[in-house]
């Protein structure tokens, strides 16, 4: 295997801005030895009406798994009292798969002899006019990260198509420049979405190894770079599994803090894709990431930052994601097709993961309202 | 009794003002009739026209429409987003929100100046939302503002009447109706605020929150009503303790 360079060395091309948030967020990290958290620490926390750093790293602590009932309460209170019951709803569309990097866990990555494909603009259109017709008013763009088959141009063509029929229009494609960003929010993009992984930039390294989104900083600046950029807000998230999913956790509820606090302006919300353990029983590694686990780390990110929007996905399945919504997440995807296209006619590449919640925006809607629950089509008004 | 709320000139009986962003839109109906609501705020952001879920479909006849701006994050955004409020028939009111802080909310005194003078001078009922800061609601005031909105405690937070003190200096020293926003969390604060002598109350999430909508509505109607009643009789004489001095301090006069 050929490892093409220092993963911490920034590429040519690659924007470098003064900021000094990754060296905070990962000295915090390694300074978070979650074993010696004890259940005392965790009720002080649960006590709390405002969590500070160490509260969070409390809740994220194995300790706190025995108060897993306790924090739903607590979470539960707080998504109401910043939501109501209000739950956004929301459908990705994959517009490309082309991949350039090297991603050891990832079906898109460009090792893989999958059938790759990418949307034409007409075709695009047509995707988003049927996604439309479901009554959606918001959507997530993506892309498999190839700058060089779905260039910022194409991305950016893709963004005004949907703005057209969207009021909420985020990105999920390959990290961008200041620049870049700007011109995709000019074309009306709301919000982007970059999940760094792993903060473990030693893990990192080891699990991606060619490609652009090998260069580990240039990644972790991506959300600062897209609000520098204009945008409403950004998303975060870790892999949760494919390293020690509580320093992980830890450090992406540090990544928005910091970031939200030198921006106060920004949306922020978090994301919880995860690595499913091979076989779901208690005897495999401490660190996977079972559904409990996840719940731990859903429901720390919402007591962390009660603020913040929580997106749960059509990975997890529908008995999880109709459960934690309202206690913790307060957006959900409904509608979903993982491969390229999909929603008007046959995928045109292959998915990058396969869902386990098929339910139509019609069904969503009727579960979220069987639960007391409003769903809200749009929230934001272009102006 | 001609006790009337009046706004931009326009009478109001109800002294309850009802934040809806927070509730199911069928709940909203009920609310509004359980706690006899004249006015009912709009997120315009949330207004999906002629869409699913349209809140306009929910808002029965007669109540007065107070579209927000929620979601601005300066004056210019603002501005925009009442103008549009006003494009698709909302009305002159306008809920002025001007927050650039997605972690506390708390709103922007000077751009929200800022976005009054524009928005006054445009027509509009301007209701600022407002952290409260008396020179801030003097600024409110000379832009041109229908009624100032001072927050009571960080919006959602249902903690009551924390700027207490300083909702007081604004009763006292602003002529315009001063209607307590966002923070109010049971009915006795709602109450506690309407016999200090606030003009009106606003409120969302402390109903949207209780275990019956319905019947939270009602008592915040009636705690804002016996409010209102304490403000106007005049409260009686509190005495406080050890209040009378044995040997009287003005005693001397007399030697």
């Amino acid at each position: 295997m050929i490892i093409k360079g220092d993963h911490m060395t920034y590429r040519e091309g690659m924007e470098v801005i003064d900021s000094d948030l990754l060296e905070k967020v990962q000295s915090a990290m390694e300074n978070y030895e979650y074993q010696q958290i004890t259940g005392a620490e965790v009720e002080q926390a649960l006590q709390k009406d405002r969590l500070s750093v160490t509260d969070y790293a409390a809740l994220l602590s194995p300790a706190a798994a025995r108060y897993l009932e306790q924090m739903a309460v607590k979470a539960r209170q707080e998504t109401r009292r910043h939501f109501g019951n209000a739950v956004q709803l929301f459908t990705p569309l994959y517009i490309a798969n082309y991949c350039e990097n090297h991603c050891v866990y990832c079906g898109f990555n460009c090792q893989n002899r999958i059938h790759r494909g990418k949307l034409t603009l007409a075709e695009i259109a047509e995707e988003l006019e049927a996604i439309a017709a479901t009554g959606l008013k918001e959507i997530l763009l993506l892309t498999g990260e190839s700058r060089g088959q779905s260039g910022v141009e194409y991305i950016g063509e893709a963004v005004k198509l949907a703005a057209k029929y969207f009021s909420t229009v985020g990105i999920e494609i390959y990290p961008l420049n200041t620049d870049e960003y700007a011109y995709l929010r000019q074309c009306g993009c709301d919000f982007v979405c970059v999940y760094q992984e792993t903060y473990n930039s030693d893990k990192y390294e080891q699990v991606h190894l060619r490609g652009p989104k090998r260069i580990f900083p240039y990644r972790f600046y991506a959300q600062e770079r897209a609000l520098r950029g204009g945008m409403r807000g950004v998303a975060f998230g870790a892999l949760l599994g494919l390293d020690d999913f509580r320093k992980d956790a830890f450090a992406v509820g540090l990544h928005a803090y910091f970031l939200q606090q030198k921006y106060p302006h920004a949306e922020i919300s978090f994301s919880t894709p995860r690595l499913r353990p091979f076989i779901n029983n208690e005897k495999n590694n401490p660190r996977d990431v079972h559904e409990k686990e996840l719940l731990q780390v859903m429901l720390a990110y919402r007591l962390f930052m009660p603020f913040a929007g929580l997106t749960i996905s059509t990975r997890e399945r529908a008995g999880f994601r109709d459960n934690v919504i309202g206690m913790a997440a307060t957006k959900i995807s409904a509608g979903v097709s993982v491969g390229v296209g999909g929603h008007k006619s046959q995928d045109k590449g292959d998915e990058q993961f396969e869902i386990a919640d098929g339910r139509s925006v019609a069904e969503v809607h009727d579960m979220l309202i069987a639960q007391n629950l409003q769903p809200v089509y749009t929230d934001y008004v272009r102006v | 009794m001609t006790d009337k709320l009046v706004i931009g000139g326009y009478e109001f009986q109800s002294r309850l003002i009802l934040g809806s962003g927070k509730f199911s839109l069928e709940m909203t109906q009920a609310v509004i009739e359980h706690g006899e609501v004249e006015m009912v705020t709009l997120a315009l952001r949330r207004a999906n026209v002629g869409g699913q879920e349209d809140i306009l479909e929910y808002i029965p006849q007669g109540i007065t429409l107070l579209p927000n701006t929620s979601g601005a994050r300066n004056a210019d955004e603002a501005v925009r987003i009442a103008r549009l409020a006003r494009e698709i028939g909302c009305g002159d009111f306008i809920k002025l929100e001007v927050i650039h802080d997605s972690k506390y909310l708390l709103p922007d005194n000077y751009e929200t100046i800022k976005a009054t003078e524009v928005l006054a001078q445009e027509g509009f009922i301007v209701m600022p939302y407002m952290y409260p800061d008396l020179n801030a609601a003097r600024a409110l005031t000379a832009a041109g503002a229908a009624s100032i909105m001072p927050l009571g405690a960080p919006i959602g937070s249902n903690k009551g009447l924390c700027t207490k003190e300083f909702i007081g200096i604004l009763v006292e020293e602003i002529d315009l109706p001063i209607i307590v926003d966002a923070g109010i969390g049971r009915p006795s604060q709602a109450c506690e605020a309407m016999e200090m002598g606030v003009d009106a109350i606003m409120c969302n999430t402390a109903i949207a929150t209780s275990g019956n909508v319905a019947q939270m509505a009602r008592a915040f109607k009636q705690a804002v009503e016996a409010g209102r009643t304490a403000y106007l009789a005049g409260l009686g004489r509190v005495l406080a303790k050890q209040a009378e001095a044995s040997s009287p301090l003005t005693g001397f006069l007399e030697d």
